[in-house]
């Protein structure tokens, strides 16, 4: 490991200004600020983050609606563990929970299916968060849904894709990203040609990355060799032994035949084209969007700034509240609760 | 989307695997990936597996991550 | 900090920074007794001058599943008791136990679990010597829920309190910690995850009390149940001038703990133990300490994994494996596992 960061200080050096490179994972988020990488590296390289926490990207009305709908008689919602104790506009599911409603933490949406499998008599609602990785998974649990005749499960879909809102994050003039490091396991369905435009439109390098310290570093080294030409600026990837250039093809065809991409709102980056994920109409059956509820018009928290964050325009110690009003225990917006959001994990880990 | 951990596959049966690592074990959904065999190794994530490892990656990213997280 | 809630959420039970503050803020308005000054594991009580100090403390238990790998309710509701009296550093010698039952809990069930409690009270020669029942309605209660209280007479001579800590002295702990909350969550939650790792539920009487007497140097110890070893060390330095630097790769940890940690999303340090003890030693004595430990069947895998610093008033940090730092904060909520 010695070596590696030696060797990105070498060319750093050598490349003398400002250089930054934005991670859009959140399990990237965390793993460098859980390992102190940052201390590391050289003055003039800034790692950011991006939007890469799925939970923080979901704006308060998803999590309105997934509240709303808890309420009804004879409904449980289903969640990741992620998303239980983010902050929408009046309430957490957490909240929710300690007032009665019926919300359990599942580890995979197979759970959530054998749930309305036992339970007829009860609406099982599965809360849809997650990018490319997940979503195919999602995607063929509604197909057994639909091929058993499962009648009471439902997911409320909250997926969203990286790769166009990479694209808004680029293409809004005045962004100063170098390079990208790549999400490891979206990679593992997406391939690496979703990120060549960065490389041939924008000029941005990118390197799709593993999840160890090492690899981050790695990838950090081959992120400065690309901008300061030893090698040609493209779509690198670091984890080939996880990732190849194509992807999952199965887990695409399965995501793309249950889900269409729809013009999405994400927090913080206002709608961004095709960036999210619907239900089809053949499924529609199984669309939780469908449920009649009541939410009142959402609102983000005042003086929130997970907006800014989730652009990676600011840091999270630059929000006012960072630390003061918003604290794990007492979050004002989700990337201070989610266990990926960016502020979360300065506020463990970083030193100040 | 990242929280996955490769496991070697034990046993099949049809769609479902069980896979091991480290004295833990699990049943997962393979219909998302092809040509699985008892023996390979798979990254698992929210109990499906999204892509087959050869057993040299498995080994690396195995071996990477004991180095990080094992201590004493 | 104040109450931002004006319900009890969920969190407040975790044994991390919401139950601090439940505590701090409500229950301590009201009780204001000098033995909880420090919130110590059992009040130290002395009643006449010329006997040893007689120790006390309560808990209750309300796991679920009631019956888990390593363990039960029951067996845990002696070990817990036995543990908080252990480590304030008397021996337990009396235990009483209230059952608060579930109408339509199974007799066999509840039978498995006297069972157990009788055999570690044997096994550990405590008396179990009162007691109470209660049955509520169905709907009440997880199935049954116990509260044991225990009495034990501190070994004399002993000088040991959280006012005693100095910078430069040594935090050891006696093995892989957070065993028992990844086995009870695996079981819990319907994770799915089969594995042969069990809960560390054991006493740690035994080896506290053959480090006591061969030792003058310790100056404190704690169980690390709800919170984790995160919840003891920042404890320890709350509000002091000192604070604690620990070393990542001096944590003992075993393969299949790291990847279940990892597969769920959690952080070792922040899970609970029921059977293991975290101690802080003068700096003089603790590798002998350690080395005495090691050397007992509970304490195999103990390892000093850090030392009381003047640098870092009120922190915990931790150097990690890659020659960075991170704070270590009292943990919040529960750990709930995490798919991304």
């Amino acid at each position: 490991m010695n070596d590696l960061v030696s060797e990105i200080h070498r060319l750093s050096k050598k490349i003398k200004r400002q250089v930054k490179f934005m991670e859009v994972c959140g399990t990237h988020t965390m793993t460098i600020a859980r390992s102190g990488l940052r201390n590391l590296l050289p003055d003039n390289i800034t790692l950011i983050s991006g939007p890469g926490c799925p939970v923080c990207v979901v704006p308060n009305s998803y999590i309105d609606r997934a509240i709303a709908i808890s309420n009804l008689d004879k409904t449980r919602i289903l969640t990741f563990g992620d998303m239980f104790r983010v902050p929408s506009s009046v309430s957490s599911l957490e909240k929710q929970r300690s007032n009665g409603a019926k919300i359990d933490i599942v580890y995979s949406p197979l759970d959530g299916l054998e749930l309305a499998r036992t339970h007829p008599d009860e609406t099982i609602v599965f809360l849809g968060v997650g990018f490319e990785t997940t979503a195919p998974i999602v995607a063929r649990v509604i197909k057994y849904a639909e091929k058993e005749k499962i009648k009471n499960f439902l997911v409320l879909s909250g997926h969203r894709l990286i790769p166009p809102a990479m694209e808004a994050l680029v293409s809004s003039p005045g962004h100063n990203i170098d390079g990208f490091i790549c999400p490891g396991h979206v990679s593992v369905v997406i391939g690496a040609e979703p990120y060549r435009i960065f490389a041939e439109r924008y000029g941005i390098a990118c390197v799709i990355t593993g999840f160890e310290v090492c690899d981050i570093l790695q990838s950090i080294i081959y992120l400065l060799e690309m901008i300061s030409e030893i090698k040609e600026k493209s779509v690198y990837i670091q984890y080939s032994r996880c990732v190849n250039k194509d992807g999952n093809i199965t887990a695409r065809k399965t995501m793309y035949d249950v889900f269409e991409p729809v013009d999405s709102e994400w927090r913080g980056l206002g709608i961004i084209p095709l960036s999210g994920l619907a239900i089809k109409d053949k499924y529609s059956d199984f669309d939780a969007k469908k449920i009649p509820v009541n939410i009142s018009s959402y609102r983000e928290k005042k003086g929130c700034l997970c907006g800014m964050v989730l652009k990676g325009i600011i840091s999270p110690f630059d929000c006012k509240l960072f630390g003061k009003q918003c604290t794990p225990e007492n979050p004002v917006g989700p990337c201070m609760v989610s266990s990926e959001g960016a502020c979360a994990a300065y506020y463990a880990y970083e030193r100040r | 989307m990242c929280l996955a951990v490769p496991m070697r596959v034990k046993k099949i049966n049809k769609n479902i695997a069980e896979v091991e690592l480290s004295g833990i074990r699990r049943n997962i959904d393979i219909s998302l990936i092809e040509g699985v065999n008892v023996g390979d190794y798979v990254i698992v994530h929210a109990g499906f597996a999204i892509q087959k490892l050869s057993k040299k990656d498995a080994r690396t990213t195995l071996k990477l991550f004991s180095e990080m997280k094992n201590g004493t | 900090m104040p109450m931002k809630d004006d319900k009890i959420l969920i969190t407040y039970g975790a044994g991390g920074r919401q139950t601090r503050n439940l505590i701090e803020n409500v229950l301590l308005k009201y009780f204001k007794d000098p033995a909880l000054r420090l919130l110590p594991d059992s009040a130290s009580l002395s009643i006449f001058k010329s006997c040893a100090d007689i120790c006390f403390t309560t808990d209750a238990y309300v796991v679920k599943p009631i019956f888990f790998p390593g363990g039960d309710i029951g067996k845990l509701s002696i070990c817990g008791t036995i543990n908080d009296l252990a480590v304030s550093g008397a021996k337990p010698l009396f235990i009483s136990c209230s059952l608060i039952i579930e109408e339509g809990f199974r007799i066999s069930d509840l039978e498995k679990i006297l069972m157990s409690m009788a055999d570690t009270a044997m096994l550990n020669s405590v008396r179990i010597v009162t007691g109470d029942t209660k049955v509520v309605d169905s709907g009440n209660g997880d199935g049954i829920f116990i509260t044991t209280s225990g009495i034990g007479i501190k070994k004399k001579g002993l000088s040991m309190g959280i006012d005693k800590i100095k910078p430069g002295d040594a935090v050891i702990i006696s093995g892989v910690p957070g065993m028992h909350e990844i086995s009870i969550v695996n079981a819990r939650e319907n994770l799915g995850f089969k594995s042969n790792l069990k809960s560390d539920c054991a006493s740690v009487y035994g080896l506290v009390s053959k480090v006591l007497s061969s030792s003058n140097g310790v100056k404190f110890m704690r169980d690390p149940t709800r919170g984790g070893l995160a919840s003891v060390l920042n404890e320890i330095v709350s509000n002091r001038k000192y604070g604690i630097r620990i070393y990542e790769e001096k944590i003992p940890v075993t393969e299949e703990v790291s990847f279940f940690c990892e597969i769920l999303g959690f952080d070792i340090l922040n899970l609970a133990s029921e059977g293991r003890v975290v101690m802080v030693v003068d700096r003089n004595d603790c590798e002998k300490v350690v080395s005495i430990m090691k050397k007992h069947s509970s304490g195999k895998m103990s390892s000093i994994i850090g030392y009381v610093t003047d640098e870092l008033p009120g922190k915990v940090v931790m150097k990690t494996k890659t020659g960075g730092e991170r704070f270590i904060l009292m943990p919040s909520g529960r750990q709930l596992p995490r798919i991304c």
